[in-house]
C-alpha cells in the first residue's frame, strides 16, 4: 500500500509567523511539513508522509469565515490528500473553533476523512463533536507529545477506513452516535445486576446517560388577532386522501405542504392520517379533530381572525429524529415567513 | 401464590391427521382448529394454516401477536382469563407450556403498525420468534369491519388458538417443572429478612387501537395502577393488543415469558426478595400520566421497596410516563433502573428519548430503532409483503427490486423489547 498522504492545519503561531499581531495573515499552503507536523511525521513513521500544510491566521479565520473555507476547501482539493489533521488546538479557543470547522468542512464537503484535537473546555469540541472524532489533550502545548500520540493512531484508522471504537478507547470526546450491537446478556438481566449494584451503592454504568433538553421560550402573543394571519401545523399526520408524497408511517424524512383552498371543512372523504404511532380510527372519521380548519373558518368568517392561511404543513412525528424535525421546521418557518403569516397553530395527535 | 410450570419441548411442527404432541414434534389438525376458530368468532370469514419453522427461508408480515400454546391442567381457571376464558384467578396450580412453539396471528393490516419476523438470515437475530416452532394464522374478516372490531376478532382467535394448540399437553408428563412462588408481604419479610426488597413496575401500552394491553380482560387505559402476582403472568392474566412499531411491543408471549420477572425469580432468594409485580398504564392525556405514576410511587413506598425495575413499553408519549415513573419513585429514595429503547435517527446522532430527567440514572437500553437493516429476499412469504412499504419502519423505498427489504429495525417484532427480552443494545460513540 503507498504512503497516505496527509494535509495538515495549523494557525499563524504553530506556523512560525508570529502572534497576535499576525492573526490576520489568510491562508497560504506549504510544501511538506511545518512545526508540529515535525511531531506528527515522526510519530507516524513510514505509514503517512505529511505532505503539505495549510496556516492561516485565528483571526483571519473566523473573521471572515465563508472565505476562509473556501479558499481552504480549495487548497484542499488541490492537494487532495488521504488525510486532513488540524491543530492540535490545546485551549486556543479560535485556533480550535478553526480547526473543528475545516475540518468537519473537509469531511463532510470533500468526503476525505479529517480530525482534529484539543481541549475538553476549547468551544470548538461542543460545536463539532457531532460531526468529527475530536481527540482529547491537554489545555497547553507543554501536552503535545501525548496529544500527537493519540491522534495519529485514530487518524491511520480514519484513513484506511478501518473500525473506530468507542471514545473511551480511541481517547476521542464522545460524539453522542448511538450504535447497536449484541451484548452478553439479556437486557432483563442487566437491569437486575444494575439495580443490585445501585441498591448496595456500587459503581453502575447506564447505558443511556440522560442529555439535557433545549428549551424554547414561548412567542410574544399577538397584539390583534382579528387581522392576524393563522397557519396549521401539524405533526398529527393530516395530509390528503391517500397520502400522495408517502410520508412514513414513523420516522418521517419529509414534510408535506398542501392547500386548503377551498376547504371549510376536512372529511373522511378528503383527508386521512400516515400516523402509525396512535389510534387513527377518530382522526380519519373526522380529520378537523388533528388539523382544526372548520373551527378556524368558522372564526374566520366571524372576523375573529384575519384569516387561516391557504396551505398546511404536515409531518409524522412518530418516532420521528430530532435532527429530521429541526430541519422540517426551519424549512416550514421560512416558508410561513415569507408568505407573510402572523402565528401559527402547532398539532400534534 | 405457588405456580408449577411443567416445560414440554417442542422441536418441530407439522400438520397432522390428529392433534398430538409426540417425541417433541406438535401435530395441528388444522380442520379442527379452523372449525373451532369459525365456530367461536363471527366475524371471522376463513383461517389459513401456515407453519415455519427456525431457519426456512420464511418472512411473516404483517405480524399482530405471538402466542405461546399453554394450559391449566389441574383447575377450573383456565388461561386468559377474562377475554376468551372465564374470569377465575390464575396464576398457582400448574400449568403446561409447549416451549418451542407459537401462534403467530397475521390478516390485512390494521392500522400502519404491524411487524415482520424472518426464520432465517440478519432479519431472525432480531426476532426472537425465529427460534421458534410457528403456527401462522391467515385470518380472513368480514368485508367492513369496523378497525376496532378487527382487531379484536383477530386479537381472541390467536388466544383460542393458542388454548387449542396446547389441548394435547394437559394429560402429558413435562419434560421439565419449575416452581414459581409468592408469598405473602409479611410471611416474605420473615423468611428473608436480610434480602433487598425489590418489585417490578411493568408499563402496559394504552394509547387506543393497536396499542392497548388487557388485564383479566379490562382494558388498560382503564386501571389504577394495581399489584398482580408475578404468576399471574404467566398464566396469560395480561394479553397483548398492540403491535405499534412492532420492534418494542409486548406481544402476549411476551407478558407470558416475561423476564424480568425470570430474571427477579432467578435472583429470588439468594440476593434479592422479589415482592410482586406493580402494573400501571401509559394513557395519552396528561391527567392520567400524573394520576397514574403518582399511583405507581405509592404503591412501590407502600410495599417498603428497596428498589424496582420499571419496563416501558413502546416510545415519544409514553416516554413521559416512564420519566414521571422514574422521578417520583426516586424522589421518594427507592432506587430505579429503567428499561427503555432508542429512537436516536437512522444516523443515531439525534437524542433518543423525548424525556429526560437527570435522576434517571440507571438505564437499560435494547437497542437504536431507527438503525436501517437490509432483509434479503427470503424464498416465501407468509402473508403479503406489500405491507412493508406502510407499516412502521417501512417506507415508499423499503421494497427493494431485487425483493430484498430496506427498513429500520422497528419494522422487526420484539427487535428493540423494552422488557429486556433480547440481547441488542446501544453504545454511545
Amino acid at each position: 500500500m503507498s504512503k497516505i498522504r496527509v494535509l495538515h492545519y495549523i494557525n499563524q503561531f504553530f506556523g512560525g509567523i508570529g502572534g497576535e499581531e499576525k492573526a490576520d495573515v489568510p491562508p497560504s499552503l506549504r510544501e511538506g511539513k511545518v512545526g508540529p507536523g515535525m511531531a506528527i511525521q515522526g510519530a507516524f513513521r513510514d505509514e503517512a508522509e505529511v505532505v503539505s500544510t495549510i496556516i492561516c491566521g485565528d483571526s483571519y479565520f473566523n473573521e471572515n469565515l465563508d472565505e476562509a473555507k473556501a479558499q481552504i476547501l480549495q487548497m484542499v482539493k488541490d492537494v487532495n490528500p488521504d488525510l486532513f489533521i488540524a491543530g492540535p488546538a490545546f485551549n486556543a479557543g479560535r485556533y480550535g473553533v478553526a480547526c473543528a470547522t475545516i475540518a468537519a468542512a473537509v469531511k463532510e464537503e470533500l468526503g476525505i476523512p479529517a480530525i482534529t484535537a484539543m481541549y475538553e473546555e476549547n468551544p470548538g469540541v461542543d460545536l463539532f463533536r457531532k460531526q468529527l472524532e475530536i481527540v482529547k489533550t491537554a489545555n497547553s502545548a507543554a501536552g503535545m507529545r501525548d496529544a500527537v500520540n493519540n491522534l495519529v493512531p485514530l487518524a491511520l484508522k480514519l484513513a484506511r477506513g478501518e473500525e473506530v471504537l468507542g471514545p473511551e478507547e480511541e481517547g476521542y470526546f464522545p460524539r453522542g452516535i448511538r450504535v447497536n450491537y449484541f451484548a452478553e446478556e439479556r437486557g432483563s438481566a442487566r437491569a437486575v445486576d444494575m439495580l443490585l449494584k445501585k441498591i448496595k451503592g456500587e459503581d453502575f454504568e447506564t447505558e443511556y446517560p440522560m442529555p439535557v433538553f433545549d428549551r424554547v421560550d414561548p412567542a410574544a402573543p399577538l397584539k390583534d388577532l382579528a387581522s392576524a394571519t393563522i397557519a396549521l401545523v401539524t405533526s398529527g399526520g393530516i395530509v390528503p386522501k391517500g397520502n400522495p408524497d408517502h410520508i412514513e408511517s414513523s420516522n418521517a424524512s419529509k414534510y408535506g405542504s398542501y392547500s386548503l383552498e377551498g376547504f371549510n371543512d376536512l372529511t373522511s372523504e378528503t383527508h386521512e392520517t400516515a400516523h402509525g404511532g396512535y389510534d387513527p380510527v377518530y382522526a380519519n372519521q373526522d380529520p378537523d379533530r388533528v388539523l382544526p380548519v372548520d373551527v378556524l373558518r368558522e372564526m374566520e368568517a366571524a372576523g375573529e381572525i384575519g384569516k387561516l392561511h391557504n396551505m398546511f404543513y404536515t409531518t409524522v412525528g412518530n418516532g420521528t429524529a430530532v435532527a429530521s424535525a429541526k430541519k422540517f421546521a426551519s424549512e416550514i418557518a421560512q416558508k410561513l415567513l415569507s408568505a407573510g403569516v402572523d402565528a401559527v397553530i402547532l398539532t400534534s395527535t | 401464590m405457588r405456580l408449577e410450570l411443567g416445560i414440554i419441548n417442542i422441536t418441530d411442527v407439522q400438520l397432522g391427521p390428529s392433534a398430538a404432541i409426540k417425541d417433541g414434534t406438535l401435530y395441528v389438525d388444522s380442520d379442527a382448529l379452523v372449525a373451532h376458530l369459525l365456530e367461536n368468532e363471527e366475524r371471522l370469514v376463513d383461517v389459513k394454516v401456515h407453519l415455519a419453522r427456525p431457519g426456512e427461508s420464511v418472512r411473516i408480515t404483517p405480524v399482530k401477536d405471538v402466542i405461546e400454546p399453554r394450559i391449566k391442567v389441574d383447575s377450573e381457571a383456565e388461561v386468559f382469563p377474562g377475554t376468551v376464558s372465564k374470569v377465575l384467578p390464575v396464576g398457582s396450580g400448574r400449568t403446561h407450556v409447549l416451549r418451542g412453539a407459537a401462534v403467530v396471528t397475521i390478516g390485512k393490516i390494521v392500522g400502519f403498525q404491524e411487524g415482520i419476523v424472518d426464520m432465517c438470515g440478519p432479519g431472525a437475530d432480531y426476532t426472537p420468534f425465529s427460534q421458534l416452532n410457528n403456527v401462522v394464522l391467515e385470518f380472513v374478516l368480514q368485508e367492513g369491519l369496523p378497525a376496532h372490531d378487527r382487531e379484536q376478532a383477530l386479537r381472541f382467535s390467536g388466544l383460542r388458538a393458542a388454548k387449542f394448540l396446547a389441548e394435547p399437553a394437559k394429560d402429558m408428563e413435562p419434560d421439565e417443572i419449575t416452581t414459581y412462588e409468592t408469598l405473602p408481604l409479611m410471611e416474605g419479610v420473615k423468611r428473608y429478612p436480610d434480602l433487598p426488597r425489590v418489585a417490578y413496575l411493568q408499563m402496559l401500552q394504552s394509547q387506543g387501537l393497536l396499542h392497548d394491553t388487557y388485564v383479566y380482560g379490562v382494558d388498560a387505559k382503564q386501571i389504577l395502577p394495581t399489584l398482580i402476582h408475578p404468576t399471574e403472568l404467566m398464566d396469560g392474566a395480561i394479553i397483548s393488543g398492540n403491535c405499534v412499531s412492532a420492534c418494542d411491543k409486548n406481544t402476549t408471549y411476551h407478558h407470558q415469558n416475561n423476564p424480568v420477572v425470570a430474571d427477579l425469580f432467578a435472583k429470588h432468594g439468594e440476593e434479592l426478595q422479589f415482592v410482586g409485580v406493580i402494573i400501571t398504564n401509559e394513557n395519552v392525556f396528561l391527567d392520567d400520566k400524573i394520576r397514574s405514576s403518582d399511583w405507581s410511587a405509592k404503591l412501590a413506598e407502600y410495599l417498603s421497596l428497596d428498589g424496582i425495575i420499571i419496563s416501558q413499553e413502546g416510545f415519544g408519549n409514553p416516554d413521559t410516563d416512564l420519566i414521571l415513573n422514574a422521578k417520583k419513585i426516586e424522589a421518594l429514595g427507592i432506587p430505579t433502573v429503567i428499561i427503555t429503547d432508542e429512537y436516536a435517527g437512522t444516523d443515531g446522532a439525534s437524542q433518543s428519548l423525548a424525556d429526560a430527567d437527570p435522576s434517571a440514572d440507571a438505564v437499560v437500553t435494547g437497542g437504536n430503532a431507527n438503525e436501517i437493516v437490509i432483509l434479503p429476499k427470503l424464498d416465501r412469504v407468509i402473508g403479503d409483503i406489500n405491507v412493508v412499504t406502510v407499516i412502521a419502519g417501512g417506507s415508499d423505498k423499503a421494497l427493494r427490486e431485487d425483493g430484498s427489504l430496506e427498513v429500520e429495525l422497528q419494522a422487526i417484532t420484539g427487535a428493540t423489547n423494552e422488557l429486556g427480552f433480547g440481547k441488542l443494545t446501544t453504545k454511545g460513540y
